[in-house]
């Protein structure tokens, strides 16, 4: 008995699918709530977002079968309202401003310095979901340009050659 | 249901309550121009260029959703009218990303088309034009989001006649186009290729893929024995290319201008449509015998498959059918089979010698053509297939002029057939020619029926259905004494589904007609532009009366057919039948 509890312990390395499993049943559920009424799309997709903390392909392939719709509808529907989302968030939002003063003072170096060090672009989340880079405008720092946030931490007069070392607390 | 009395342009019309003002219109027989409209469904007031002005109204409305009330007064030809249409066109125009001269709709085009009748000599308003993403990932169409209007004729086609749901509007404003879901390729989706959004398009923006190039290469080898098949279909709506009034046959001037064209023989489908009777109407007697007399599991009932695009839907949408649609290959793909072995065999060409060019209603057979198991000749049995737009074009570019041009009559031996392959071409044709066949078969008599017709299966009714009760067998049929055979008819996509969801609740059929199109193949998607309901009756009107101007009208004694089995099938269901004639189908779930 202990030493079956010890080998499952050790082999799973699952234990994002298995919440991921519940997660699709939990879906599910949703669906079945507000199948039937009118409109019951968007609600459905709020709630998916709200589940998943965006939405992914799987989710929306699932609503789209459950509720008869054309993936394509479904689809549309997401794309119309800018609210939804189908790229997951990293666990941090690293955002660089791009306002006219940090613009000008190398803003556009440091976001290339971060997109090669993720190796990612813009409005993308890294494989591993630790970060996802956003643009935006100014954050009201202006006399400290160029600025970026992580999460809700600014940091001021950023050199695109210390990213490495502002990005190391974040990273497990 | 209560009429009312409407007044367009001093024009007073009494009309159903619940009509729009457009119908009101056509009534009176005043136009009003539609870009969004589409025939018998819900209007989505799309495009505004149907605004119309109602006396008492603060503003103008638009025609196509308005509905009409009693003692309503409108006016269409008003300044404000034409103003308010004009800014819609411009606006359009301006956006517009394509070029007249060299479209593949220039001529063929509303948008264009009313440009002209506004007269609308210059776009004044100067904004981004649209970005030209092609889309031709499918063997059948291609996508031009940049001479999209974003009308949603398509959208309406796609979901709620076809029910397959590939189309739909994505993203929002400028930015927005009309397509399958996060900006996929339609051949990432699950599309059936059937072509009827690109027969509702006003615009470029969904064209079939044109095989005209190859087929004028092929016609300029001297090398290649070139030979053409055309489906029944054709020769009822060839003639519209033409300014003909739909509904006239031209099958003779359309053998002619094939062979002025160049083509080595002039060949008919309508032939293997013949040899489908007797293959496919075997198949189910062979069925119907396992269930009754050696009561074996087998599927029933049986499925037509002569439709390419209505076993993409069932290979994606119900896979758990596929055992009950027949074997047999479309007539299209029987005839590339046989031409290229028993013909071959014939005048001693290699298959690979020859080539095989068909002209079809259809989109979902250049899809088909080139399904990899396609190939029993050794060679890919159909190498292009051409649309009735694009046989009609190439007559055009070939300075043919069609309307003098003397009768012709098809090669031997592909090339004679009886009214009941004619029948192929309209939703209940192909049930009425398998009866036709297999109850004389089972009987040794004719059809009892008024001039062979079934009545209860024609028409344009989205889902027929019709029961027989067979007496009087032959003693090897005995076991068929006293049945009723029941037949279900469905056309158009949705009505496919509906049907299917008929028999999975219990509804006892033997055998069932599915046509991908509304109307059958005389309303498919590479037919001359457009077909309305008005254009789909006058079309079967002229197949069935080819069908009973014919004195042959059943499969089984069309000479040709009872020779190639002699000489080289043997008999239905033979080996070598199963070869060339049969096919099989995958889950594409
Ligand atoms: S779609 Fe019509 S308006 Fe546009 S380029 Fe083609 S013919 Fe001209
Ligand atoms: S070809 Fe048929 S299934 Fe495909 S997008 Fe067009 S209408 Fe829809
Ligand atoms: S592709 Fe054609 S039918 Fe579809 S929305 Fe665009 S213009 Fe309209
Ligand atoms: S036809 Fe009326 S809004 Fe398009």
């Amino acid at each position: 008995m202990e030493e079956h509890k010890s080998i499952s312990q050790q082999k799973c390395t699952c234990s994002t699918t298995i919440d991921e499993d519940l997660l699709y049943e939990q879906l599910d559920d949703i669906i079945e709530l507000h199948k039937g009424k009118e409109g019951a799309l968007i609600p459905i997709l709020q709630s998916a977002q709200n589940l998943f903390g965006y939405l992914p392909e799987a989710a929306l392939k699932q609503i789209s079968r459950k509720l008869h719709k054309p993936y394509s509808e479904v689809a549309g529907v997401v794309g119309f309202y800018s609210y939804f989302s189908t790229v997951a968030k990293g666990k941090h939002t690293i955002r660089v401003c791009l306002g006219t003063a940090c613009y000008v003072r190398g803003g556009k170096d440091v976001l290339k310095s971060l997109m090669d060090h993720l190796k990612i672009n813009v409005s993308e989340t890294t494989a591993d979901r630790n970060f996802s880079l956003e643009v935006g405008r100014c954050f009201g720092a202006c006399g400290l340009a160029p600025v970026i946030m992580v999460d809700d931490v600014v940091y001021q007069k950023v050199k695109p050659s210390k990213i490495a070392e502002i990005l190391k607390p974040y990273i497990e | 249901m209560s009429t009312i009395s409407v007044t367009i342009n001093n024009i007073k019309v009494d009309v159903e309550s619940g009509s729009t003002i457009l119908d009101a219109a056509k009534k009176a027989g005043v136009k009003i121009p539609t870009l969004c409209h589409v025939e018998s469904q819900i209007p989505k007031g799309a495009c505004r260029v149907c605004m119309v002005e109602v006396e008492g109204a603060r503003s103008l409305v638009a025609g196509c959703t308005t509905p009409a009330t009693n003692g309503m007064v409108v006016k269409t030809n008003t300044k404000n009218v034409r103003d308010a249409r004009k800014f819609v066109l411009e606006l359009l125009l301006s956006e517009h990303c394509g070029d007249c001269k060299t479209c593949e709709r220039n001529n063929d085009c509303e948008l264009q088309a009313l440009a002209r009748e506004m007269g609308i000599s210059q776009v004044t308003y100067e904004g981004d034009c649209l970005v030209s993403v092609i889309d031709d990932s499918t063997p059948a169409l291609v996508r031009d989001s940049g001479k999209c209007i974003k009308c949603r004729r398509c959208v309406t086609v796609c979901n709620e006649v076809q029910e397959v749901g590939s189309l739909f509007p994505q993203g929002r404003g400028f930015e927005s186009n009309i397509g399958p879901a996060f900006d996929q390729h339609l051949a990432e989706v699950p599309c059936v290729q059937c072509g009827q959004c690109s027969a509702i398009c006003p615009v470029g923006a969904i064209i079939e893929k044109s095989h005209i190039e190859g087929v004028w290469a092929a016609l300029d080898n001297p090398d290649k024995f070139v030979v053409v098949q055309t489906a029944p279909a054709i020769r009822a709506a060839l003639g519209e290319c033409f300014d003909y009034e739909p509904g006239t046959l031209v099958t003779g001037k359309m053998v002619t201008a094939l062979r002025q064209l160049g083509f080595d023989r002039v060949f008919d489908t309508n032939f293997t449509a013949d040899l489908t009777i007797m293959e496919e109407g075997t198949e189910l007697l062979v069925r119907l015998k396992k269930a009754l007399v050696d009561k074996e599991k087998v599927a029933l009932p049986q499925f037509t498959s002569c439709s390419p695009g209505w076993i993409n839907y069932a290979e994606y949408f119900y896979p758990e059918i596929l055992d009950n649609i027949s074997s047999c290959k479309s007539p299209q793909q029987m005839f590339g089979a046989v031409a290229k072995t028993y013909y071959a065999n014939k005048v001693g060409k290699k298959p690979e010698d020859i080539i095989v060019v068909s002209v079809m209603p259809c989109t979902a057979k250049k899809f088909e053509a080139q399904r990899p198991e396609m190939n029993s000749s050794g060679v890919c049995d159909v190498d292009y297939v051409l649309t009735t737009r694009e046989l009609g074009k190439m007559i055009k570019q070939a300075g043919i002029d069609f309307k003098n041009l003397p009768e012709g009559k098809m090669d031997s031996p592909l090339g004679q057939s009886s009214g009941a392959a004619d029948i192929f071409a309209n939703t209940g044709g192909v049930m009425e020619a398998a009866i036709r066949t297999a109850y004389e078969i089972v009987t040794g008599r004719e059809l009892p029926l008024e001039g062979l017709h079934i009545q209860p299966i024609m028409g344009l009714e989205g889902v027929k259905r019709a029961s027989l009760k067979i007496e009087g067998t032959k003693p090897e049929w005995s076991f068929l004494e006293g049945v009723e055979l029941k037949v279900g008819v469905a056309h158009g996509l949705g009505n496919a589904r509906r049907i299917i969801e008929m028999m999975q609740s219990g509804e006892v059929f033997h055998f069932i007609e599915v046509m991908t199109c509304p109307g059958g193949c005389i309303g498919g998607g590479g037919q001359p532009r457009f077909t309305t309901d008005e254009v789909r009756k006058k079309r079967i009107e002229a197949i069935y009366k080819e069908d009973e101007g014919k004195k042959l009208r059943k499969s089984h004694e069309n000479p040709e057919i009872l020779q190639i089995y002699e000489e080289f099938l043997k008999e239905p269901l033979s080996h070598l039948s199963h070869k060339l004639l049969h096919t099989h189908y995958v889950s594409k779930n």
